[in-house]
């Protein structure tokens, strides 16, 4: 049945479906809703109290460093897709090649973990 | 060719009106679910049982005055709540409900779903920054680096399953169980799965990026109206369709449960596995406390990390020498 049309189609017009849905149902609000607004209503929400600082704070480096980890892992694992597909096909001699592609993972892994990267203080 | 279009957009348009409901009634079903757990009664007033709550609340959110924080980025802030809801429409394409009811089957399903659904994480991050205030900032950051961490751990498990079915087509995954549902194979899988799963949702236990006690509301503190529907719409599309996900990949999609009743056709069984999957989220989040949150990257990195990579290793020999 899907012959006719490639199978990509489909999903371009889910994604206009989608922004086009989005789009919408904001626009409409915007349309029907009370608009009053004052300058003590438009403050960035402190608890009650008047912002002390600008919003925008300096953050903790340990959201830098699980970044990092997870690109590292991230592009490790994509080599597993491929072969993961591929397993059966490929054998024991797929097994042992990506056994020691594990292996090799495993031992940067427990580098960042005795480096302490893991950690969360 | 043009009937082939307007098919399709017929079918994208029926499983669009199917998750809206799903989502809709999952709200319904998280408070009645709160309400039973917690000795209570739950939405009541409106309609019969109170079914036409989420109507209501739609409607009335409708109505809300939209508050727009001074010094937030415009564009940004506008952008982040669109962002928040289109990837988990766009999951249903691959989603196969039987055996020949999808939008379409992509050869690459799997692949598709990891990449559009790990979008979901710019709105958030986006969300959180364009505010211009704090909560929403620090719930952003948290909600970044704790969904990137158990990305991993979602990735990996899926891999377990490639392994064994070769092929990343979500039928042919659904096709494989015919006779012995992934979950029986892939016990561990399944369970780094549901918890990679709850905590890129967002929901308790992990639920820190909006945890109250400390955040307010986190990274969705400065939105309002429709605004902050469109986030919760986000959450709770997310919850069905990857519990959907979770249903082709693990829980044998469309086959009924040891071949029983056979003449209930294979749709109603997909959409009743989902919904105990989505069940399953409820009763977890309403049952357990919330973790702390080094306790919550330590699970990913230092626990379900080393165990799936196990796993893969683990059924690449039992695949290869077992047989």
């Amino acid at each position: 049945m899907y012959q006719a049309i490639s199978p990509y189609v489909p999903v371009l017009i889910l994604i206009l479906l989608a922004v086009l849905f989005g789009v919408v149902t904001l626009l409409i609000a915007w349309l029907v809703r009370p608009n009053a607004p004052y300058s003590e209503k438009l403050s960035p929400y402190e608890c009650g109290v008047e912002p002390l600082q600008p919003g925008k704070l300096r953050m903790s480096i340990r959201f830098f460093v699980i970044v990092l980890l997870f690109l590292l892992f991230d592009v490790e694992a994509v080599f597993m897709y491929p072969w993961a597909v591929m397993y059966k096909p490929l054998g024991w001699w797929g097994f042992i090649e990506m056994a020691l592609f594990v292996i090799i993972l495993f031992v940067g892994y427990i580098y960042a973990w005795l480096k302490g990267a893991l950690e969360w203080e | 060719m043009l009937e082939t279009v307007i098919l399709t957009i017929a079918k994208i348009i029926i499983f669009f009106a199917v998750l809206m409901f799903f989502v809709a009634y999952g709200t319904y079903a998280e408070r009645k679910v709160a309400g039973g757990i917690q000795d209570r009664i739950g939405p009541l007033h409106c309609g019969p049982f109170g079914l036409l709550q989420p109507l209501a609340d739609g409607l009335k959110l409708f109505f809300k005055e939209d508050i727009t924080v001074a010094k937030s980025d415009k564009p940004t802030y506008y952008i982040a709540p669109i962002l928040a809801v289109v990837p988990a429409i766009l999951v249903i394409a691959v989603i196969p409900v039987d055996e020949n009811i999808m939008i379409t089957d992509l050869n690459i399903a799997l692949l598709y779903f990891l990449a559009v659904s790990s979008l979901s994480v710019y709105a958030i991050m986006l969300g959180g920054w364009a505010g211009n205030s704090k909560y929403p900032l620090l719930g952003g950051l948290r909600s970044a680096s704790q969904f990137i961490s158990y990305e991993l751990v979602l990735g990996l498990s899926i891999v377990c399953v490639a392994m064994l079915v070769g092929s990343f087509s979500l039928r042919d995954v659904v096709l494989y169980q015919k006779d012995m549902w992934m979950v029986f194979k892939q016990p561990i899988a399944f369970i780094c799965y549901m918890i990679a799963a709850i905590a890129e949702l967002n929901r308790a236990p992990f639920d820190l990026p909006e945890a109250e006690s400390e955040l307010v509301g986190g990274y969705h503190t400065e939105y309002s109206s429709m605004k902050f529907a469109m986030f919760f719409l986000g959450e709770y599309a997310n919850m069905v369709v990857s519990s959907a996900i979770a249903t082709c990949l693990f829980l044998g999609g469309w086959y009924a449960p040891f071949s029983i009743l056979p003449f209930i056709p294979g749709f109603i069984w997909f959409l009743i596995k989902t919904f105990l999957i989505f069940f399953f989220m409820l009763w977890i989040r309403w049952t357990y406390p919330r973790v702390r949150f080094d306790q919550l990257m330590g699970m990913s990195w230092k626990v379900l990390m080393p165990v799936v990579l196990l796993n893969i290793l683990v059924t690449g020999f039992i695949v290869t020498f077992g047989r």
